[in-house]
């Protein structure tokens, strides 16, 4: 035990001390950050300059109101055309809307014209647009003699309320999707964390031999001990990473907010730009997404999915260890040896795909009970409540097969890592497992 | 065999080990005694490295026992033995100071202890100064040193060495050399695994030869010279030989440069031999035995066990 806990020390604190460790840890969290802010500022900038822009508008489709926007100023003027493009060449002024009347009241095209050399940016020319296309609404609804409100009352929002028959259980139509949201993130971090992480245990035991440390090691300490020292320390370097990045996240996000003045409400807020009901009940979506979240079991979630981590990374893990102790001194010939453990990590990942939109088909059931495929999709399933029974035979089946797959990957380890040579076949492997001693 | 008193660090008793189809150590039975150092030869692919995987525990025989110390191998065993494999390695990336606290803990000494003993290890060879240089910054015999001090640095009362030497240059390998006795004057054994028999001849007291996992030769060097001597004498002389000689019973090999040498049966001693020359009045210079050099006896047992 005392072996094991120095090889788990030595994987650790090689890894975490390892510059690009620290680096990629610290600046991961800073990256996306500066990534948000950058699409945030392009998004925000769509012009720098300020622009003065006449608006030549006769037949007064937009009554005199245009709303300027940040760079953008309008200005109603009814002098002539020639008139305002000697005003254009004075450099007065960047540009001149031209409005045609509204020839027909139900066309469905409308032209306008942009007099200017330089062409308007792709948001400036959405605003005008719809800008006007609100105004021509009106004036629809005023040619054609409808109420605004007899309208609106023509638009029907449709939504299901789950209702439960058997269980006390109280759902809500978001229920679901919030499940499923969250379903689907769990199942893909846990994906890649097992893979990466298990890449990093495969390397670390190619590593051993091909610097051929490995019998000097071997001598003094059982393989098995090595090897579970080995995905310890790795796991734990994972769970640090993880809990960094949990906790740098919003220490960064709110360093950042203060310090480039990065205001939520600056940002492109999708609620901005809906029309006042809209809004409202986005908004209330909004608050019901974050009581929905709140209501979750995470008593019941967060431990189950830290469990089916571990289970599912000490599972991988191992069996990664034992293909890096198989391969030569080639790292290319791992490829065609991790293949089969990639298999099940990847199906799992679209079977939790499927069972994020319907977490209670059968394949989803079975595969969350299937030890491999579980540690992926049971995760997906949790938020959505699966009944107990169905979690008590993943648990279980989960732990027993985690156990022997450790064992099964230490039996192949133990003989790998003194192989040298070309690379094993699986048909070697197999007969690896019954090697005495 | 070897019944004397002294108390064997190593005993080995009908190790038999076969792998898949192979039977790499066959019925081999050897004793090391306490504070000697041992020579176990063999050509590649012998079984050597098989043995000495057993010893370290790394497998285990099939059959057969091995005793340390007069225990059966077990699983603190592992902490008395240091060994350096012919494959050398270190990891590339760690500084010297912490690879070594490392292995040295893996050895059971506790960090405080290691760090001590390596202080110690360390400004012996003078490179303390190495302590946080990484192994990719040093030389091949430089980080020779390094995996030496990991080899023996948990007093280990048995020190396997697998040809200890390669690689090296004649500094460095003498540097390794007096360590190798200064440890044996300390009571360590060591177990040298080599197939450079001048080495063997110059350091070993006691040896082994096996070939096809099977013991072909074993005992003291100096025994097993005698055994395969061949009752030859060189005898340099100064001037001219009489016309006729009479050596009673030897006959010439040759004669050139000076140089008589003789054969004789076995059971003949060199006094009859030795008073005949005087007799004659030649004008002798030396007069030695010749003795088969341990790389022709290797050479010799090898190839016939191979026939």
């Amino acid at each position: 035990m005392n072996k094991i806990w120095l090889v788990t020390q030595r994987e650790y604190l090689t890894r975490v001390t390892n510059k690009t460790f620290i680096l990629t840890t610290l600046l991961a969290p800073l990256g996306i950050l500066v990534f948000m802010a950058a699409v945030v500022l392009v998004m925000s900038t769509g012009s720098d300059k300020a622009k003065i822009i006449n608006v030549y508008d006769p037949s007064g489709l937009l009554q005199n109101e245009f709303k300027s926007r940040d760079n953008l100023t309008f200005k109603f003027s009814n002098e002539s055309m020639d008139a305002q493009k000697t005003l254009y060449k004075e450099k007065k002024i960047n540009g001149i809307l031209e409005l045609p009347p509204l020839t027909d009241s139900l066309a469905k095209s409308y032209v306008y014209k942009y007099h200017s050399d330089d062409q308007l940016a792709m948001d400036e020319n959405f605003a005008i647009e719809s800008a006007i296309g609100k105004k021509i609404r009106d004036f629809k609804l005023k040619k054609l003699n409808i109420d605004a409100k007899t309208l609106e009352n023509l638009d029907t929002d449709v939504q299901a309320e789950p209702e439960t028959i058997l269980e006390d259980k109280k759902i809500s139509s978001i229920t679901t999707i919030v499940s499923s949201a969250l379903g689907g993130i769990v199942g893909y971090a846990m994906f890649f964390i097992i893979l990466f992480y298990g890449m990093q245990v495969m390397r670390s035991v190619m590593e051993e031999k091909i610097n051929r440390i490995i019998e000097v090691l071997i001598s003094s300490l059982k393989p098995f001990e090595l090897m579970m020292g080995k995905v310890l320390g790795v796991g734990l370097v994972g769970l640090t990473q993880i809990g960094i990045w949990l906790i740098l996240m919003p220490i960064i996000y709110f360093i950042g907010a203060a310090l480039f003045g990065i205001n939520t409400e600056a940002m492109p807020n999708p609620v901005n730009d809906m029309n006042p009901e809209v809004a409202l009940t986005f908004q209330s979506k909004a608050s019901q997404i974050f009581l929905e979240l709140r209501s979750m079991n995470w008593w019941f979630i967060l431990p189950l999915t830290l469990f089916y981590f571990l289970a599912g990374y000490f599972a991988y893990s191992a069996l990664f260890a034992a293909i890096g102790s198989a391969v030569g001194e080639d790292i290319n010939d791992a490829n065609s040896l991790t293949f089969p453990i990639m298999m099940p990590l990847i199906f799992s990942i679209y079977i939790g795909f499927s069972a994020v939109n319907a977490p209670d088909s059968s394949l989803a059931v079975w595969s969350s009970m299937i030890p491999l495929l579980s540690s992926i999709v049971m995760p997906v399933r949790l938020p959505f409540d699966p009944p107990w029974w169905q979690i008590g035979i993943s648990v279980v089946s989960l732990i027993i097969f985690t156990i022997f797959l450790v064992w099964l990957a230490a039996r192949i380890y133990r003989v790998g890592i003194l192989m040298y040579g070309k690379k094993a076949t699986f048909k070697e492997l197999s007969k690896w497992i019954f090697y005495k001693d | 065999m070897n019944n004397e008193k002294p108390m064997n660090v190593l005993s080995l008793q009908n190790v038999v080990k076969t792998y898949a189809n192979h039977r790499a150590v066959n019925d081999v039975s050897f004793d090391v005694k306490k504070g000697t150092i041992f020579g176990l030869l063999g050509p590649n692919g012998a079984g050597k490295t098989s043995l000495i995987r057993i010893i370290t525990t790394i497998t285990a025989a099939d059959s057969g026992q091995v005793y340390l110390n007069g225990q059966p191998l077990n699983r603190l065993h592992p902490n008395d033995i240091g060994y350096m494999p012919e494959e050398r390695g270190l990891y590339k990336k760690m500084k010297v100071g912490e690879q070594l606290l490392y292995l040295a803990q893996l050895k059971g000494l506790s960090s405080k202890d290691a760090k001590v003993k390596l202080r110690h290890w360390l400004e012996k060879f003078e490179i303390l100064n190495w302590w946080d240089k990484k192994i990719s910054d040093l030389s091949k015999g430089m980080s020779q040193k390094v995996q030496f001090i990991a080899t023996v640095v948990h007093d280990p009362s048995l020190i396997i060495l697998d040809e200890p030497f390669s690689g090296l240059d004649p500094i460095n390998a003498n540097l390794i050399k007096d360590e190798i006795f200064q440890l044996k004057e300390k009571g360590a054994s060591i177990l040298f695994s080599t197939h450079r028999m001048e080495q063997v001849e110059e350091i070993c007291e006691d040896i082994v030869l096996i070939n096809h996992g099977k013991i072909l030769l074993y005992g003291g060097v100096a025994n097993i010279k005698n055994e395969f001597k061949e009752h030859k004498f060189s005898v340099k002389y100064e001037g001219s030989l009489p016309e006729s000689l009479n050596f009673g019973g030897y006959e010439i090999v040759s004669n050139q440069a000076n140089e008589l040498i003789f054969k004789g049966q076995s059971g003949q001693t060199s006094i009859q031999l030795l008073k005949n020359l005087l007799d004659s009045n030649v004008n002798i210079m030396s007069f030695n035995e010749i003795l088969p050099s341990l790389n022709e006896i290797f050479i010799k047992k090898v190839e016939t066990s191979n026939e």
